[in-house]
């Protein structure tokens, strides 16, 4: 059989987002694969130039749906380093406990969405009926399902009250059970693990070599968890146990997470029963000073960084994002050489990717000569305004007759 | 007479329809042990209704003709095929000697035509699509074989009919068929293409597999002929390995539904339980495991064939 390139993308049933693959393909086996992302720029960074710092907090809480509270997180506790708050104790536990939380819907997530690319339909219903049972916790505390906006500069927008502890209790004990469920189903089914065992393996050293962050490089066996080496929030007087796996392929990076589940409900139990007293939230000044920040978080998938740079206003000179699928997705290129076709769609899922949270930068290709470049806004501005002429639309000539 | 027995009972129409109430049976038993609510009774017959109101795009490179014709040589070969399969009575509409060896074939010629059409769609998905047909071809249909020669061997008959009429004279020999049995269930998931055999069509990986390019009233054939396979494999498990006839017209017919559902309910469980294989695995698994069951299942019949 000769060999095809297949492209895997931008639209398939097995992304869930817009992401182009290139396969090589000899027969079933890949032999070449590139990554090739830039499908869903957004011009968030942009976006958050020209809004201040309240505004811009609301938006950055929308660079993802799933780990939204990772990345508003994030941004708050660089901004509140360069304004120089110091942020009450309460509102750090609350922090963490819905982040805990949104741990705990992610893997759910991830789990289901792994189960469907494998064709086990019944894990993706039943990891997913669960999920439920935390977002409709985090709705009831905090009012959203998906983007809570409990962070605030300063502190947190709700309180945790003796009501929603005795909410949250019950559901931890439900989702022991369901979790226990999990981690057998995970290591013991038969078919589930055929299919996970050797797929998508990525060493140590190339786990290292290509910066994989988060379950994908725990799973390699890199012990490096944000969480505990560089704590942040109520993390640093929090007990819990870093998961790490030596297994380096899709089943290792299945019971990372599976065991991962275990711990946010542990660490979620020690927040409710040890919740400090105090104010909820520090003022900050409505103008930032001058000043960077880099912050750095255990988001779900992986290691979230956020850059802000202040300037005196308030509107932030810069906001830089690098949210975990960056990290991954120079790795995906590597797990699925060698691999079957069948089992790229895991492959690609076991990292947990989010490309429209990754994608920052996009380049314009010249599609006749093939080149890459940048175009600046006035450069683009003349490009739209030449391109509507040629289809004979002038907008100057529009806004002369208005 | 036998035209109506063609067309209507138990030919075309009423395969057709239990078929629909098959698919909706599985669909909504699926989706009960997945903790979901399943769809309602009629909407195998709405599907199938609304993919023949919509438009038939047929690919420009694929060949016209051959695109249309394969939906209903499928039908065709399905529907022939049941006309053997014993239902009410241990004798079927239209026996003949020989005829275990003909539905088979016949059987077959759907797998055929689900390669044929993937690849005159000549899309990428559907020419893989159809190369994972015929590999899965390969890999099920002997185990299939053999596991009915078995009971085929104690009888000393290759018809259907006078196989179950066998088991239903000596029903205690039907017991040694039940290695046999699991191989069939088995091997008849990977002819169904169900989890976990359903590499050929599957979403993830493949968009729909051969039937990528297949829309409108073509592909609602190419289902119902899914579906109606879906009838005619229990049925034939049902009538060999199950003996459990009646004289009676009506009993005879409600253990028939008896029979088959209680097979397809065993198939959907295996569908609800287990992740895809890949092909290689499937491959592997049908000749390390099916094969030597189905080889022990004839050795066995040898020697039960010298207490008859």
């Amino acid at each position: 059989m000769a060999k095809v390139t297949i492209p895997l993308g931008p639209q398939h049933p097995a992304l869930k987002e817009p992401a182009n693959f290139a396969l090589s393909l000899d027969g079933e086996r890949i032999i070449g694969a590139a990554v090739n992302l830039g499908y869903n720029h957004r011009g968030i960074e942009k976006a958050c130039e020209s809004r201040n710092y309240t505004q811009t907090l609301y938006l950055i809480e929308r660079i993802c749906g799933i780990c939204s509270h990772s990345h508003s997180t994030a941004f708050a506790r660089a901004v509140e380093e360069v304004a120089g708050v110091e942020v009450p104790i309460r509102a750090e536990w609350i922090r963490t406990l819905v982040a805990e939380l949104e741990r705990l819907h992610s893997h759910m997530l991830w789990l289901g969405v792994a189960g469907h690319e494998l064709g086990f339909d019944t894990l993706f219903m039943v990891s997913w009926r669960d999920r439920e049972l935390v977002l409709d916790l985090l709705s009831k505390i905090t009012g959203n399902r998906v983007n809570y906006g409990v962070n605030k500069l300063g502190g947190v927008r709700c309180d945790i009250t003796q009501e929603h502890i005795d909410l949250i209790k019950p559901v931890l004990d439900q989702l022991d059970e369901s979790i226990k469920y999990y981690i057998e189903l995970v290591t013991n089914e038969r078919t589930l693990a055929a299919r996970m065992l050797g797929v998508g393996t990525l060493n140590y050293d190339d786990a290292v070599a290509y910066g994989a962050s988060g379950p994908v490089a725990r799973a390699a066996g890199v012990n490096r968890d944000t969480r505990r080496d560089d704590p942040y929030a109520a993390y640093p007087e929090i007990p819990f146990n870093v998961i790490i796996d030596d297994h380096a392929d899709v089943y290792g990076r299945a019971v990372v997470r599976a065991l991962e589940l275990v711990e946010s409900v542990k660490i979620i139990r020690f927040i409710l029963d040890n919740l400090p007293d105090g104010p909820l939230e520090t003022r900050v000044p409505r103008r930032i000073p001058e000043g960077e920040a880099f912050s750095r978080y255990e988001a779900p998938r992986g290691e979230d960084v956020h850059y802000i740079k202040g300037n005196g206003t308030d509107k932030p000179e810069r906001v830089k994002v690098r949210a975990p699928t960056m990290a991954n997705a120079a790795s995906v290129a590597l797990m699925l050489q060698g691999s079957y076709l069948a089992d790229v769609p895991i492959i690609v899922a076991a990292i947990d990717p989010c490309f429209s949270c990754t994608d920052r930068t996009i380049s314009v290709v010249d599609y006749s000569s093939g080149r890459e470049g940048t175009l600046d806004w006035q450069a683009l501005r003349k490009y739209s305004i030449d391109w509507y002429r040629s289809q004979g639309i002038a907008f100057d000539d529009l806004s002369r007759r208005m | 007479m036998a035209i109506l027995s063609i067309l209507i009972f138990p030919g075309f129409l009423f395969l057709a329809f239990y078929g629909t109430v098959f698919e909706f049976i599985d669909r909504k038993v699926y989706a009960r042990l997945q903790n979901r609510k399943g769809p309602p009774w009629y909407q195998p017959i709405a599907d199938f209704i609304k993919l023949l109101g919509k438009e038939t795009i047929v690919p420009n490179e694929a060949n016209r003709t051959v695109f249309l014709l394969l939906p209903v040589v499928t039908v065709a070969a399905v529907t022939t095929a049941f006309l053997s399969v014993p239902i009410w009575s241990t004798q079927a509409a239209m026996p003949f000697s020989g005829d275990m060896i003909v539905v088979l074939v016949l059987l077959t010629i759907c797998p055929l035509t689900f390669f044929i059409a993937g690849w005159n769609s000549s899309s990428l998905y559907s020419t893989i699509g159809s190369q994972r047909v015929l590999t899965q071809l390969f890999a099920y249909e002997v185990p299939l074989l053999m596991s009915l020669i078995g009971p085929a061997i104690l009888t000393g008959s290759w018809s259907l009919s006078e196989i179950a009429a066998f088991y239903v004279d000596k029903p205690l020999f039907a017991l040694f068929n039940l290695p046999g049995f699991v191989v069939a269930i088995l091997a008849g998931q990977g002819k169904l293409e169900r989890v976990p055999f359903d590499t050929p069509d599957a979403e993830t990986e493949i968009v729909a597999g051969a039937f990528t390019e297949y829309s409108g009233r073509p592909y609602a054939f190419f289902r119902l002929a899914i579906d109606m396979e879906l009838v005619v494999l229990p049925a034939i498990f049902g009538a060999v390995f199950i003996p459990i006839f009646s004289a009676n017209l009506f009993v005879g017919f409600a253990l028939f539904v008896v029979k088959t559902v209680v097979i397809l309910l065993v198939l959907t469980a295996i569908r609800a339980i287990t992740a895809r294989l890949r092909i290689e695995q499937m491959v592997k698994f049908c000749w390390m495991f099916l094969v030597p069951l189905a080889l022990l299942q004839i050795l066995i019949n040898l020697f039960a064939k010298g207490l008859i």
